[in-house]
Formats: structure tokens, C-alpha cells, sequence
């Protein structure tokens, strides 16, 4: 497979103004002729799709949602970076970008990077433009504030609920869209396959969820938007829908999968309360602006933490990181945390927790502006665990919280499939081993606002290809195999619900795959994953049938690919013999317990490419060429 | 504890629905109440009964997905809290709780406990946006806010159109649903260009999706999850009145 990225040639600064320059348009008249498909409708979807239908294309977006309005970007909290440097505090494209690569420990591709940084400014001017009415200060200018992995205050937010507002503002746009007919949305709707013609990407297959019918699209490109895959954990701060069935049927159909070892496991969630916990809720990282974490000093100390006088705490972020405290970056918060608790160091049932303590900012501010800070993050803590954070430190716990990795896609978020594009979350290209905090919903934005508005054109004039007949034998036939997958899920009638097999294979995988992971570990999941496959393939219960409105049907075909694709990651994780980010393997690490990369080896992407059931894909390398930034060691000290 | 369960049961849009009586056992303090429908359905495929059919995503009440009124309270019991914000630690044990979806004539029930709520995203696409296209637009600090006012929009803009509202009100009404959209709007300088034809597009809409009419009971407010104030729909009716006979 060959895995060109396609990336402009000259200076850093001036490689996406060169590319713009120089890619081909489509004239206004004709741009009407070409239907794009658009999967997924969250920040990435909802402004791509909006983004294009405004430039004249006829659009059909799909979600599985009941409203577009409801994909899992609104859950983010914290807010949006953007180098605006509105703060006056030395921000920059730049050392938005150099942060970036450096926080995601040198893993991802510069050039993506850069423009990621460069079109930030120009999100926050769209956004405020929607209306999205973020923070202000008195003087009516915004606001800002820092996150973690980063020393300047460049992120941008709507109290608790950026995600929320975010989102609110592309599906505004889109609605508008909608309104107007330049967008046909098919809510309710859920991908099952991807449809290749002569080697382009042409159409998709997809179910309707209250209906149960099957139906064929088919477009001139396919844009996939379609979010992480953290759910295959089971257990995560994902919503509980999301799953990894778009892009893994088209890895299925040969687009490559890209670095899926990379997943980031968010440091400040509450822990977990029982064998009953469905998904774990995020505490937003802007808490450690003013939180303190600590865990006692002594082994198994279960007095209260109001007993244990402050030389008997050990505030393990602020003495091991004293440059940044406790705001640094999430894998190496994560990691620290879980360093504790293996001590037998951890607090609260299990010793799986440490505390995120507010006593001293409330000493210092009053209750009332800690409440107003984070008044709606208190109330929910409060209303999950019982215990009131005014009065008692939080105890929170690392999770899986967003996936680096994704389907592999060029400068142009094109996969190597010619006319898949990937937005967002569900490609591989700007985070490289971690995400930095706030980063997430501005990748999503970049893309769909303003990267794919021009790449796609240049897809169109290049390859000037038919679109297939909606009877197309490739067609007819994804959609047989489709049929046939649920036809033999419904037919299986065994014992257990779709839930039991999910569960264990989230307790696989985070058990061996999850914050450090060792070659055996891997090794162990990887004979432990097609067992529990090959359990759900005989045992599964999927109650109704197919032509109906049927949550357990749907849950079987993604919980099915999450078997497959859990195997996957594994894998990955396994060839990767470094540590870097979110990916820590145990037998890398430094003599402190840091993240040892192993940049001769190892500066790459890691692509796989399927090659049938029950075979071993094939890994592909895109070396990683920096041209501009000096491979450093993370240090966050 | 135990709890026994009155869940309303309807196969489809067209079927005739009803409620179903089951005992749940092993329920604990700590389980949301999703999580403890998640359980039953676990043990009714287990006897191959067919589950119950609920929705639900994002469970930390912010998506907005999840609808269920339970004992009688859209969202359940507690203030400011989506059903998916509602644990078990508010029942004891041998209560029994009903459980129905959200009614009203613009929410057609699909099945079991989930509702249609699509008259929502059309009443957004009659006018509940500003008209900017993707790029050229100003700078963001190049338009001033006033903090407070800033803050009273995303008071509005916070809504999360789960659609409690509806089911809270005894005339199906969606008012509080469009205020909170038009409020938002209209309080900042950005959406001053629409501000007429955006109100009397969404109400036209709303009202052409079968919801009933205010009549300030202000149950609405009671059930929001995101406690958005009835005084919005003061303002949406004052919007209304401005864009229908005020100065154009």
C-alpha cells in the first residue's frame, strides 16, 4: 500500500496558502452536480456538511441519532483552543502548533499540525459570528483561560458547555441548510458499509433505525465524520452509542486504520462505583486550574483526608512536575495516577482514586467563586457520588476518554481510498499520541469549516468519474452483505444479551491494553479477543427482528465490530515497541517511570490494512519527516 | 433494594400500548436509573423476552436523548437533572415506579419509551439560526458583548431540547423550547438582522407542528433539566408582538 500524504512542498507558514493556491476549483454551476455523503453529524459532520452545501453541493448527511443535534461533541466541556492571543501572554501559530506536536510526543504530522494551528483563529470568528455565546470579560471582549498541557491562556469557552455551544452553532448552520433543501438529512440512520467502485469511494449502505429498512446512496465522495472508537473499553466517557462500525467497515473495504494503539485516557473522572457502571462521567480538566490532586503520603491510610495533616499528603503532580503541576498533560496525569494507586497509595473503595482538592482555592477565592467557576461540575459530582466537593476533595480516576487514532488520511483528509474523506475524531492526523486539552473540538472545526471546503473540489476536478448506478453490481452486493450480517446476528438466538460480551471484552482490554500495557499483557488479550468473538458468534441473544425498530440489533453489529477492531488496537499496541503519549508499554520507560520513545525505530504512522477475516493485516509505515521542529524529549518538569 | 416497574410497552406507532408490571431486584444506591433499566433488559433477553426500548447517549445530561417520565415527572424526581442524572439512591426499596415516555401530540411514540421529537429540528430549520456562511467573518473581539448580557443568552442557549417542556405541559405546548432558541438569539448583536423574521418563522413552524399554547403554568420550567427560566417565554412573546405589529 502506498501512503503518500501529499503534504505541499516550501516553508512551514506557507504551505496551506500554497495549496490553496495552486488546487483545483470547481465553477459555482457545477459544484450542484456532485452529492456528497456526509456520515455523522458532530462538530465535524455538521460543519462539513453545512460548509459545502453553502459552496453549492448537494449534500445528504446521515446520523443515527434522532437529531443531529445530539452527537457526542456537545459533551465536551473544558472549551477551544485558538492562537489568538487575545491575552497578550506571547501565543502564537506557532507555539500553538509547537505545543501541539509536542504534546502529542512527536507522533503526528507537521504540516497537518501547523494549518490545525493557523485556521484557529479564523473557528473562533466563525463561531462568534453563529452566535455561540462564549465567555466575556466585563469590558464585552472574550475571555480565556488555560488547559492543561499548555503555559498560555488561549482557550476559549461557554462555561461548562463549550462542546454544547459548539455544536449548537454547526447544527444551526446546517439546519439552515436543511431548511433550505441544499442538505437531505437522514436522522435515525446508521452506516453499515461502504460501497467501492473501481477503487473510488461511491456510495454507502445504511439501516434505518426505526424502519429497519436497508438502503443504497450513492455520491460522487463519501466524507466520513463518525467519532471515536474509546467504546471499545466498554467502560468510557464516550456516550454510549458511539462505536467504531463506519470506520472499521471501511477499513474492512481497504481503507487503511491508522495508530488505533493511541488512545487518550483523561485523568479526572469519577471512579468507578460497580459491576453496574454503564460509562464513567468526565470532571473537565479546567478543575485542575484550581484543584490540587494528592494522595496520602502512607500506604493504606484510610482516614478521612481532613484527618491527614498536610505533611502526610503527597501532592505527587506539583512535586514531580513542579513546572506545570497540576496541569500537566493528560497521559502523564493519567499515568501518575495510576503510579499511586499501584503504590496502595489510591483512595476510596478499591484504592482506585486520588483526591482533586479545592480547600485552598476555597481559602483563598470563597466558596462563591469556586461556585461560580464550576458550580454545574460540583452538582454533578455531588449528585453521582453522594459526597459534597464544597466540604470533601473529589476522588477521581483515569478513563478512556478519546482516540488519536483513526482511518489514515492525507494532507487532504483524504484516506487512500480516492473520495473518502475523514473528519475529526475519526482520523489519525493532528494529535499524533495525545491530545491536548481543548484540542479536540478545534480539530473538528478545522476540518469541516475550512479544510474540506477546498480539498474535496480538488478530488472533483481531478478524477472526473461517473457516479455509479444506485443498481451497480458493487452496490447490490454491499448491500447482500449487510443483509446477510443481520440476518445471521438475528438467527444466532443464544443465551446471553449483546451487553455481556461488550463488558468483557472492555475488561480485556483495558486490563491488557488499557494505561500501561507490556508485551505479555498484549500477548494475553490477543488470545483472550477472538475467544470472546468466537463466544458472541454462538451464544448472542439479538431479540426482534430486523424490520423494526430494534436497540438490541444495532447494539449487536457494533459490539460485533468492536470484537474485531478491539484485536486491532492490540495488535498495534504490540509492534509499537516504544512508549510516546497515551501509548505506554512497560518495558520503555525512563529510570523516573517517563514515556521512553524510540525515534530511530519508531517515527512513524502505523497503518494496517485489512486482509480478510481471521487474517493478520498488513502494517504500513508513513515515516514522520520533521523538517522544522527538533525531536525533543517530552519534559513537563 | 426491589423495585417493581410499571413501564409502558407499545410495539410501534400504529399498535395500541399499555403498561407492563416488573419486579427488579439486586438495585443499588449507586445505579443510575438507566443503568438499572440496563440491568433488567439483561435479565428479560436472558429469559428472551424482548427488552424495553428507551434512549438514551451522552448519559452525563447534555445530549439530550434520554426521555422518560417517571413517576409521573418528566426526568423523574430531583431539579435540574435529565433522567440520565438520576440515580437510585432517590427510591427505596419496595417502591413502585412508572415508567412512560414523553407524550404529546407533536412527539408520536416510535416504540416502547422513545418518541419522535423531529418537529424540534424543523421548528431550528424554520429561522432558529444566524445567516453566515463559512468564512469572512469579522474578527471576534472586533463586536463587544456585554458580559451580562452575554450571560442571560447562554442562560437560553443552554437548552439542551431533551423536550420535558412538551411532556410537562398540559397543552403540549413547545413555548419554552422556542423562547429559550429566540432569546438566545436575540440578545446579541449578531442576531439583531433575523430578529423579526426569525420569531414569527419559528412560531409558525411550532405551531404547525401540533403544540398547544401557554397558559403560564409554568411546568415547563419545573421539569427543565437545564432550568431554563419561564421568563424567556415573556420575552418570545414580547419578540413576537414586536415582529408582528412594533416598528419593522
Amino acid at each position: 500500500m502506498e501512503l503518500k500524504s501529499n503534504v505541499p512542498s516550501g516553508p512551514l507558514e506557507q504551505k496551506w496558502d500554497k495549496h490553496k493556491a495552486e488546487i483545483s476549483l470547481i465553477n459555482p454551476a457545477n459544484k450542484r452536480k456532485y452529492n456528497i455523503l456526509v456520515v455523522g453529524t458532530g462538530l465535524a459532520g455538521a460543519s462539513a456538511a453545512a460548509s459545502l452545501a453553502e459552496l453549492g453541493y448537494n449534500v445528504t448527511a446521515f446520523c443515527f441519532h434522532d437529531s443531529p443535534r445530539r452527537a457526542h461533541s456537545i459533551a465536551a466541556q473544558g472549551g477551544i483552543n485558538a492562537a489568538k492571543n487575545y491575552q497578550n501572554d506571547g501565543d502564537s501559530v506557532w507555539r500553538l502548533f509547537y505545543d501541539t506536536i509536542k504534546g502529542g510526543d512527536f507522533r503526528a504530522r507537521e504540516a497537518n499540525v501547523y494549518r490545525l494551528a493557523q485556521v484557529s483563529v479564523n473557528i473562533i470568528d466563525q463561531c462568534v459570528a453563529q452566535g455561540v455565546p462564549f465567555a466575556r470579560e466585563y469590558g464585552g471582549l472574550l475571555s480565556n483561560r488555560s488547559f492543561g498541557g499548555a503555559q498560555v491562556s488561549r482557550t476559549f469557552y461557554a462555561r461548562g458547555q463549550t462542546g454544547q455551544q459548539l455544536l449548537l452553532g454547526a447544527y444551526s448552520a446546517l439546519s439552515r441548510q436543511i431548511g433550505l433543501g441544499n442538505v437531505k438529512m437522514y436522522p435515525r440512520t446508521e452506516m453499515l458499509d461502504l460501497v467501492v467502485v473501481d477503487g473510488h469511494a461511491k456510495g454507502i449502505i445504511t439501516r434505518n433505525l426505526v424502519s429497519g429498512e436497508i438502503q443504497r446512496h450513492v455520491g460522487d465522495a463519501v466524507v466520513l465524520a463518525t467519532g471515536g472508537y474509546g467504546n471499545v473499553f466498554y467502560l468510557s466517557t464516550n456516550a454510549v452509542g458511539s462505536n467504531v462500525t463506519a470506520t472499521y467497515r471501511a477499513y474492512k473495504r481497504g481503507a487503511a486504520f491508522a495508530n488505533p494503539c493511541y488512545t487518550q485516557i483523561h485523568p479526572t473522572c469519577i471512579p468507578v462505583s460497580g459491576e453496574h457502571q454503564s460509562k464513567l462521567t468526565l470532571m473537565s480538566e479546567s478543575l485542575r486550574n484550581d484543584g490540587r490532586v494528592w494522595v496520602p503520603k502512607k500506604k493504606g491510610d484510610n482516614r478521612p483526608p481532613d484527618q491527614i495533616p498536610e505533611d502526610e499528603r503527597d501532592y505527587y503532580l506539583e512535586r514531580k512536575y513542579p513546572s506545570y503541576g497540576n496541569l500537566a498533560p493528560r497521559d502523564i496525569s493519567s499515568r501518575a495516577a495510576k503510579q499511586v494507586c499501584d503504590e496502595g497509595r489510591g483512595v476510596g473503595p478499591g484504592g482506585l482514586g486520588v483526591y482533586l482538592d479545592f480547600s485552598e482555592v476555597i481559602k483563598r477565592l470563597g466558596e462563591n467563586v469556586v461556585r461560580e467557576r464550576y458550580g454545574n461540575l460540583f452538582d454533578m459530582y455531588h449528585e453521582i457520588t453522594n459526597e459534597n466537593p464544597y466540604a470533601v476533595p473529589m476522588r477521581i480516576y483515569p478513563a478512556v476518554h478519546y482516540t488519536m487514532g483513526g482511518l489514515w488520511v492525507d494532507y487532504n483528509l483524504m484516506s487512500n481510498i480516492p473520495g473518502l474523506f475523514v473528519l475529526g475524531e475519526a482520523n489519525f492526523s493532528d494529535h499524533g499520541a495525545n491530545r491536548l486539552g481543548a484540542s479536540a473540538l478545534m480539530q473538528g472545526l478545522a476540518d469541516g469549516y475550512f479544510v474540506i471546503p477546498y480539498t474535496i473540489g480538488d478530488y472533483f476536478a481531478r478524477n472526473k468519474i461517473a457516479r455509479p448506478s444506485i443498481d451497480a453490481p458493487e452496490v447490490k452486493q454491499a448491500e447482500a452483505d449487510t443483509r446477510n450480517q443481520i440476518a445471521r446476528m438475528l438467527s444466532i438466538k443464544g443465551k446471553h444479551s449483546v451487553d455481556v460480551f461488550h463488558r468483557e471484552l472492555g475488561r480485556v482490554m483495558w486490563e491488557y491494553c488499557g494505561m500501561a500495557r507490556t508485551d505479555a499483557s498484549l500477548k494475553k488479550a490477543l488470545a483472550e479477543i477472538p475467544e470472546i468473538r468466537a463466544r458472541f458468534w454462538k451464544e448472542v441473544h439479538v431479540t426482534g427482528g430486523g424490520e423494526e425498530l430494534n436497540l438490541a440489533l444495532e447494539r449487536a453489529g457494533r459490539v460485533a465490530d468492536f470484537l474485531e477492531f478491539g484485536e486491532l488496537l492490540c495488535l498495534d499496541a504490540l509492534e509499537r515497541r516504544e512508549s510516546c503519549g497515551g501509548h505506554f508499554r512497560a518495558e520503555f520507560q525512563t529510570e523516573d517511570g517517563e514515556a521512553k520513545r524510540d525515534d530511530d525505530a519508531f517515527c512513524h504512522v502505523a497503518a494496517w490494512e485489512y486482509q480478510g477475516p481471521e487474517r493478520k493485516p498488513v502494517r504500513n509505515v508513513e515515516p514522520l519527516d520533521f523538517q522544522f521542529v527538533h525531536l525533543a524529549t517530552r519534559s513537563y518538569k | 433494594m426491589r423495585v417493581t416497574l410499571k413501564i409502558w410497552r407499545q410495539k410501534n406507532a400504529a399498535a395500541t400500548g399499555g403498561f407492563a408490571t416488573y419486579t427488579k431486584d439486586n438495585v443499588v444506591a449507586e445505579m443510575s436509573f438507566l443503568e438499572m433499566l440496563d440491568a433488567l433488559n439483561r435479565e428479560l433477553v436472558e429469559k428472551g423476552e424482548e427488552p424495553v426500548a428507551f434512549e438514551s447517549d451522552c448519559r452525563e445530561g447534555i445530549c439530550g436523548t434520554c426521555s422518560l417520565v417517571v413517576s409521573g415527572i418528566p426526568h423523574g424526581p430531583g431539579k435540574g437533572a435529565a433522567t440520565c442524572q438520576l440515580y437510585m439512591r432517590r427510591f427505596k426499596d419496595g417502591d413502585t415506579i412508572t415508567v412512560e415516555p414523553f407524550r404529546a401530540r407533536g412527539f408520536p411514540i416510535l416504540r416502547d419509551l422513545i418518541v419522535d421529537r423531529s418537529a424540534f429540528d424543523r421548528i431550528i430549520q424554520a429561522g432558529g439560526f444566524i445567516s453566515v456562511n463559512t468564512g469572512g467573518t469579522p474578527d471576534a473581539n472586533a463586536l463587544p458583548i456585554a458580559k451580562e448580557q452575554q450571560e442571560l443568552a447562554m442562560d437560553a442557549a443552554a437548552c439542551i431540547g431533551c423536550g420535558a417542556c412538551v411532556a410537562a405541559c398540559k397543552n403540549a405546548s413547545a413555548m419554552l423550547f422556542v423562547a429559550a432558541k429566540v432569546s438566545h438569539l436575540s440578545l446579541l448583536p449578531q442576531g439583531q438582522p433575523e430578529r423579526q423574521q426569525r420569531v414569527l418563522n419559528m412560531v409558525a413552524q411550532m405551531d404547525k407542528e401540533g403544540f398547544g399554547a401557554c397558559t403560564n403554568t409554568f411546568e415547563c420550567e419545573a421539569a427543565c433539566p437545564k432550568e431554563i427560566s419561564v421568563r424567556f417565554i415573556a420575552r418570545l412573546n414580547r419578540e413576537y408582538m414586536r415582529a408582528s405589529w412594533g416598528d419593522k
